[in-house]
């Protein structure tokens, strides 16, 4: 806990002092933090692995491009507006979805949200006079926030910072909460839930429209932050690298989805500069990880912690995990 | 009525291009319960080998069975060495395969660039045929009666060897299957290097009409995923019938409504996992 707000602390105050660049790529880092982490209540908390997660992301910046430039809304205070309204709709869109895809479980559940996640991608590339089909929209210029810290992108900067952080808070409480253990109890054994009385579809299905919610906000605020909204936002390898992001840090941390995104966009974004082959370190983290790192960077103090223990508890640990529930 | 036919004809020859994609696709989801995100790679991967193919011997005719069987190693390897060891998560699984979709897509940037690069076929199949005039391009004609040929294949090995009854129980449940005796890691493996197999023809025959380029690998897996779901996962007949429905569907799709055209295509397969998880023509 202490170490997440410090690092938060030293972001917010590092960063500014750096190059455009770098403020640029935190911001971006940043918004899919919110992102995987939105994912992270699905996946993690409720083991709902989704494979469409961009899908929200995509519904949220695209109204936040299309009200700029066809309505100039969203460019001065309205811009709250515009993240309120952003939010709903990714809510609004997960809770259709959502009547889908929540009866689904397992591999099937990758599936639904792999198809759903491209039915808005095949809106967003086809339907021209809506979307810009394969152009986008361009975004003429960030809002005004009506304040000024240093320059246009550090502003930026902590707009997308407070988000970011009211956001780790708000999902933090959320998982703390009842409803939040319910999610945990659905992950691990959805049939004795439902014995004890939950109504499980309702549960699983709320967390979907919560992480539906912060998807739409990560939108409006990506939008802004690129400046440019395509449908690259969306294709299927958005959604996939959420995942990635959630995995490597580690499933179930909320944090581990910030860390997560923070170092593949540091990856992609960065490395790609420097070296030609960055794919290659990216592929291979993402093999490493998954081979070798069940629990993500989050899991390896307590890998360490079983493989230092004397034999006495794993065994134990082992035990209960494996017994029948 | 021409502008029907002609249609027809197109969406059915991208549905043969399809079955190809997605027959082992659905084979491979059938038996191993797996989403299979680095299948477009092979696809592109067929494709890209059989170019070399062509640039060092000048044989088309050849780089088909070289492609298809470099792929089929490439993917026995990776069934065998990395997916197998990590046994039944699926999100583990899937998240393999597009680390090595990533890597397959570097690699194949390194080794043949960037570009959008044609894959020529002989000459003999670049004219047309006319049919009550009018004019079929031979080339689609040449893929419809491949993809025929391997699916009667296909569906021969499937249901009148030993072999093909080992897979089939396997689909229906991979457990009890294990149970009777029947070797289901060695039907995996097989499944996997077939679908490889496959998807490798897929990408050489596609390469005359869809290019080969980066990227292509994430735009057909979609739309084979959609096929797999439509037809139903394990079944060659329901991937038959779904790649001519979805050839048929993404070509009128796009004649007909072209704003909403991949919507067509993909709202589809929304309903029928809502409705029927196992698809259309799924078994069990």
């Amino acid at each position: 806990m202490l170490i997440v707000i410090g690092a938060a602390a030293a972001l917010a105050i590092v960063v500014p002092q750096t190059n455009s660049f770098v403020v640029l790529l935190v911001t971006r880092a940043l918004v899919f933090a919110i992102l995987a982490m939105s994912l992270d209540i699905l996946l993690g908390f409720t083991g709902l692995p989704s494979l469409g997660q961009a899908a929200y992301l995509g519904v949220g910046a695209y109204l936040t491009a299309i009200l700029a430039t066809e309505y100039q809304i969203g460019l001065g205070g309205s811009f709250w507006l515009v993240v309120v309204l952003g939010m709903l709709m990714g809510a609004a869109t997960a809770a259709f979805f959502g009547l889908f895809a929540i009866r689904a479980t397992g591999v099937y559940f990758l599936m639904i949200t792999l198809a759903l996640g491209q039915c808005v991608w095949g809106l967003a590339y086809r339907w021209n006079s809506l979307t810009g089909g394969d152009n986008g929209i361009n975004i003429p210029r960030r809002p005004d926030f009506g304040f000024q810290l240093g320059s246009r992108d550090v502003t930026y900067f902590y707009v997308v910072f407070a988000f970011f952080v009211a956001s780790l808070l708000v999902m933090h409480v959320l998982i703390r909460s009842p409803f939040g253990r319910s999610l945990e109890g659905i992950r691990e054994r959805e049939l004795r839930m439902r014995i004890l009385g939950y109504n499980t579809w309702l549960h699983k299905y709320l967390a979907f429209v919560v992480a539906g919610g912060f998807g739409g906000l990560a939108g409006v605020l990506w939008a802004h932050a690129n400046g440019h909204v395509s449908p690259e936002d969306v294709v299927l390898t958005t959604s996939v690298d959420a995942l990635l992001m959630v995995v490597l840090g580690g499933s179930g941390t909320l944090v581990g989805g910030a860390i997560g995104a923070g170092i593949v966009i540091l990856l992609r974004e960065y490395l790609s500069t420097l070296i030609p082959w960055w794919q290659y370190v990216l592929g291979g983290v993402y093999v490493l990880t998954i081979l070798y790192l069940p629990g993500g960077l989050m899991g390896i103090p307590a890998q360490l912690r079983r493989r230092s223990a004397p034999s006495g508890r794993p065994e134990e640990a082992k035990k209960l995990a494996s017994a029948p529930h | 009525m021409d502008f029907w036919l002609i249609q027809i004809f197109n969406g059915v020859s991208y549905g043969a291009l399809l079955f190809l994609v997605a027959s082992g696709l659905s084979l491979i989801f059938g038996v191993m319960r797996i989403v299979n995100l680095s299948h477009g790679s092979y696809f592109l991967l067929g494709g890209y080998v059989a170019l070399s193919v062509i640039w060092t011997t000048g044989s088309w005719a050849l780089a088909i069975p070289v492609a298809a069987l470099v792929i089929a190693v490439v993917g026995l390897l990776v069934e065998r060495v990395f997916l197998r060891p990590l046994g039944a998560t699926p999100l583990r699984q899937v998240l393999l395969t597009v680390g090595f979709a990533f890597l397959f897509q570097q690699a194949a940037l390194d080794i043949w660039g960037g570009d959008n690069l044609d894959i020529a076929p002989p000459e003999a199949l670049t004219r047309s045929v006319t049919a009550g005039g009018l004019y079929f391009p031979l080339y689609r004609v040449f893929m419809i009666a491949l993809a025929a040929a391997i699916g009667v294949s296909l569906w021969l090995i499937m249901e009148r060897t030993r072999l093909g009854a080992a897979v089939r129980a396997t689909v229906d449940d991979a457990q009890m299957a294990a149970g009777v005796g029947i070797d289901t890691s060695r039907i995996s493996m097989l499944v996997f290097a077939l679908g490889a197999f496959l998807a490798a023809v897929g990408g050489v025959i596609g390469g005359a009409f869809l290019g080969i380029y980066p990227g292509l690998d994430f735009e057909i897996l979609p739309i084979a995923f959609a096929v797999v779901i439509i037809g139903g996962m394990g079944s060659l007949t329901g991937a038959a019938i779904g790649s001519v429905v979805v050839g048929l569907a993404d070509n009128f799709g796009k004649a007909l409504f072209p704003e909403i055209s991949y919507f067509t295509l993909y709202a589809p397969m929304v309903l029928i996992l809502a409705v029927k998880p196992t698809g259309l023509f799924g078994r069990g």
